[in-house]
């Protein structure tokens, strides 16, 4: 009967239509059962793994290997999350019943006691790199930069040091959904490229590393390009050493926002 | 004496408003809407020529209503300049001049009740004689006064605590009005009742999951049919010669795991054809034998009558969720034709009866299987639409993917019972269209891509033109014949709602709901 997501029976935005967002049974109600840690793994890897890594160790999404969660500081929060996601990047688990939810939570939790990862780099060391090496013209970290890349504030909650360092060793590999860059040729011949900040089927908005702002008919358009796998950030790998990448690293999975 | 004969009159009139006659000749007044896809057979398709391919560039907006709710699917009924919207457990008149209400309903939702696989939402209403039906989530058939929106009935379909819900457009039939539940990933048994539309008593149920000793229970293994899905949460059809109602069934439950339910389990994912009076069956076609996919067929079937190798023939069509095209014989169910509409790799093809040939990759596994299409199919609830002027089907089409997964869930009465789950695509390898499909054959004429899968209906008009809504928030208008966009316009809320098209002081409008907003639209 779903329709969803966003929204269900066909579920619903899209969001709001496709997915059941039927939320079932609330993820607070007393579990069934006691917590089952295997049938937790088994949810884990097939749902969760993909963004937080086999072992939870992160990567996409940020490691699980810390007994404070920052998103999820008790069980009820931590339910609620795995039921419900966080959009736009951490889907909902609409079709987890609550003992799967108890069981994965239950999982999770035992993740945080794996010892977390010995990053081998010095944040500090990194915080030098960082200043010097232009990051700051493309992203804002705690309130300081240009904002035409992602905010980098809370990136070491978000993502894992290993997908951290593939980032700056490769950064056309990762490139956020949210960060397509996009070429536009328009009628009079004028090529714009720039970030896609929004589409619809018969507009496309953007902006370009000055921050202006374009806002594009598709039907006035020469060529509309996505230029999948390309980004305007380059490959930090060469511009400094083994070690300074991993100071550039430990600084960047230092970045947890506010405590 | 005179005075006497105009007030008889006059009580005639206001105790008869749309006499179920109205309805059946709706082409005769095509500036009114009096059933949930205009005709009785499920065209949405508009008689209005006004707003057409030259003129609609300059189509506006008259007005707009803004409801309480959000993520609004209504269909409105229109009656002689006044608009009949609902929402979940809310209804409302509407002053189709201005948009100001006439009057609003509103039934408390009680507070354990909860949407099991969906949002709360409500479809439209039906409307015969005096009095206006809607179907509420917590389970009652209401008759409300046209005039006043005053309570005149209502009657209690099902107990919410199992499960059951209820959101869709009741149809009014010749005395009855048939209604649909919702409840399919919450282990109900379906069903499908008729209510008498004067008293609200019960005329028939015909239930989806047939029980022991009725033919098709032996599609379903042990208990496993006591909770065995069937929901009929879309309006149908009807046929007032053949005097058939004509209505798509749900998926099995659980939705994701067959293991739990060996067997082709009747009368899932198939259409139903009841005869009016009795709510027998007088035949059915399964469009997907033993479900793993949550593919209801709850489509609006669109009837009409079209040549076959060189005979006139009364047919069926629907585009199912499982991302076939089929044309029944409505009168036998007979299989006429069947493909696919949108990407598939569940099914090699159909056999000469219009039953699938599986492909080796066509069910959810423990580790995931990726298949095409998605949980919401090829399309979903929906409607389509027909034009007798192209005798093109219009289809709103869904390209998207998933890993299906199969999970042992244990059955707990009014509670999610999905027996494995879904992960989508992202979205940037999903993607939408309207598609038109010669009405026949399924053959396609013409494809207007958008830019994520649609959650909105058709509506086709003899303006030439084709009206439907985006997830983003565009409604648009193409040419009918050949897929070219024409006009666009920013709603600012997604759209997963019907269009539909009718006529205030002599002009027309076209009409779409937008997450809480409903734009009325004229020149």
């Amino acid at each position: 009967m779903r329709a969803l997501l966003i929204f269900p029976s066909a579920l619903f935005l899209s969001a709001v239509f496709a997915v059941p967002s039927a939320q079932t049974a609330s993820a607070q109600d007393a579990p069934v059962e006691k917590p089952d840690l295997a049938a937790g793994k088994v949810i884990f890897e097939g749902h969760c793994s993909l963004c937080h890594g086999i072992d939870g160790g992160g990567g996409r999404g940020p490691s699980l290997h810390r007994t404070k969660l920052s998103r999820a500081p008790d069980d009820k929060t931590l339910k609620l999350l795995i039921q419900n996601g966080i959009p736009p990047e951490m889907p909902e688990g609409w079709y987890l019943s609550e003992q799967d939810i108890v069981n994965v939570a239950a999982f999770v939790r035992s993740l945080g006691n794996v010892p977390p990862e010995k990053l081998p780099g010095d944040p500090q060391r990194g915080e030098a790199i960082y200043a010097r090496s232009g990051c700051a013209t493309c992203h804002i970290l705690a309130g300081k930069g240009i904002g035409f890349g992602p905010e980098l504030t809370e990136v070491g909650a978000r993502r894992g040091a290993a997908r951290l360092r593939a980032t700056l060793q490769n950064p056309s590999k990762t490139i956020p959904e949210e960060f397509l860059l996009i070429e536009a040729v328009t009628s009079s011949g004028q090529t714009i490229r720039g970030i896609r900040l929004n589409e619809d089927t018969f507009t496309i908005q953007l902006k370009d590393m000055q921050g202006n702002f374009y806002s594009l008919r598709k039907s006035d358009l020469r060529e509309l390009k996505k230029l999948r796998g390309e980004t305007l950030m380059p490959s930090y790998e060469s511009f400094v050493s083994a070690t300074e990448l991993d100071d550039l690293v430990a600084y960047l999975a230092s970045q947890r926002g506010q405590p | 004496m005179r005075l006497l004969t105009l007030f008889l009159f006059a009580a005639t009139f206001v105790s008869a408003q749309v006499p179920f006659e109205r309805i059946v000749n709706a082409d005769k007044e095509p500036g009114n809407w009096l059933t949930y896809s205009r005709t009785l057979d499920g065209k949405r398709f508009s008689p209005l020529s006004e707003i057409n391919t030259e003129n609609v560039s300059q189509l506006k907006v008259k007005w707009a209503y803004q409801f309480k709710d959000s993520n609004i699917e209504v269909s409105p009924i229109v009656i002689d300049g006044i608009l009949y919207v609902t929402g979940p457990n809310a209804a409302a008149a509407l002053d189709g001049r201005s948009g100001r209400s006439l009057w609003k309903w509103k039934r408390p939702l009680p507070g354990d009740y909860q949407s099991i696989g969906f949002g709360h939402t409500n479809r439209g209403a039906a409307v015969l004689d005096d009095k206006l039906f809607v179907a509420t989530l917590d389970g009652f058939l209401v008759a409300l006064d046209l005039k006043s929106g005053a309570e005149r009935w209502s009657a209690k379909v099902l107990d919410y605590k199992l499960g059951y819900s209820m959101t869709m457009a009741p149809l009014a039939i010749d005395e009855k009005i048939v209604v649909g539940v919702s409840g399919g990933e919450a282990g109900i048994r379906g069903f499908l009742d008729a209510y008498d539309a004067r008293t609200g008593k019960q005329a028939w149920r015909f239930w989806t999951i047939p029980g022991p000793g009725e033919p098709g229970h032996e599609t379903w293994s042990g208990g496993d049919w006591k909770t065995g899905g069937g929901a009929t949460w879309v309006t149908g059809a009807y046929d007032p010669e053949l005097k058939l109602v004509y209505w798509g069934v749900g998926n099995p439950g659980p939705d994701w795991n067959g293991d739990m339910r060996p067997g082709d389990n009747l009368y899932t994912c198939s259409f139903i054809a009841l005869d009016a009076d009795t709510g027998k069956l007088s035949w059915y076609f399964q469009f997907t034998p033993h479900d793993t996919h949550d593919w209801d067929a709850t489509h609006v079937p669109i009837l009409f009558d079209g040549e076959v190798q060189g005979k006139k023939r009364k047919l069926i069509a629907v585009a199912n969720r499982n991302a076939f095209y089929y044309v029944l014989d409505r009168a036998t169910g007979e299989f006429i034709a069947g493909k696919p509409y949108a990407k598939q790799t569940w099914a090699k093809g159909l056999d000469v009866k219009g039953r699938p040939i599986l492909t080796t990759n066509a069910e959810p596994t423990e580790q995931g299987a990726l298949i095409w299409p998605n949980l919401n199919g090829g399309t979903v609830w929906f409607s389509p639409s027909y034009s007798p002027q192209t005798d093109f089907v219009y289809i709103s089409v869904r390209e998207i993917g998933a890993r299906y997964f199969k999970r042992v869930t244990p059955y707990r009465v009014g509670t999610f019972f999905p027996g494995g789950g879904e992960d989508e695509l992202p979205p940037d390898d999903t993607w939408g269209a309207i598609r038109a499909l010669q009405a026949e054959t399924g053959e396609l004429r013409w494809e207007f891509k958008l830019f994520s899968p649609p959650w909105a209906g058709v509506l086709s008009t003899a303006g030439g033109l084709v009206f439907s809504g985006s997830d983003e928030g565009n409604f648009y208008a193409l040419d009918g014949r050949t897929g070219k966009p024409l006009w666009d316009f920013q709603t600012g809320g997604a759209i997963g709602a019907n269009p539909s098209s009718f006529m205030i002081d002599g002009h027309q409008r076209i009409s779409i709901a937008a997450d809480r907003v409903l734009y009325v639209f004229g020149l």
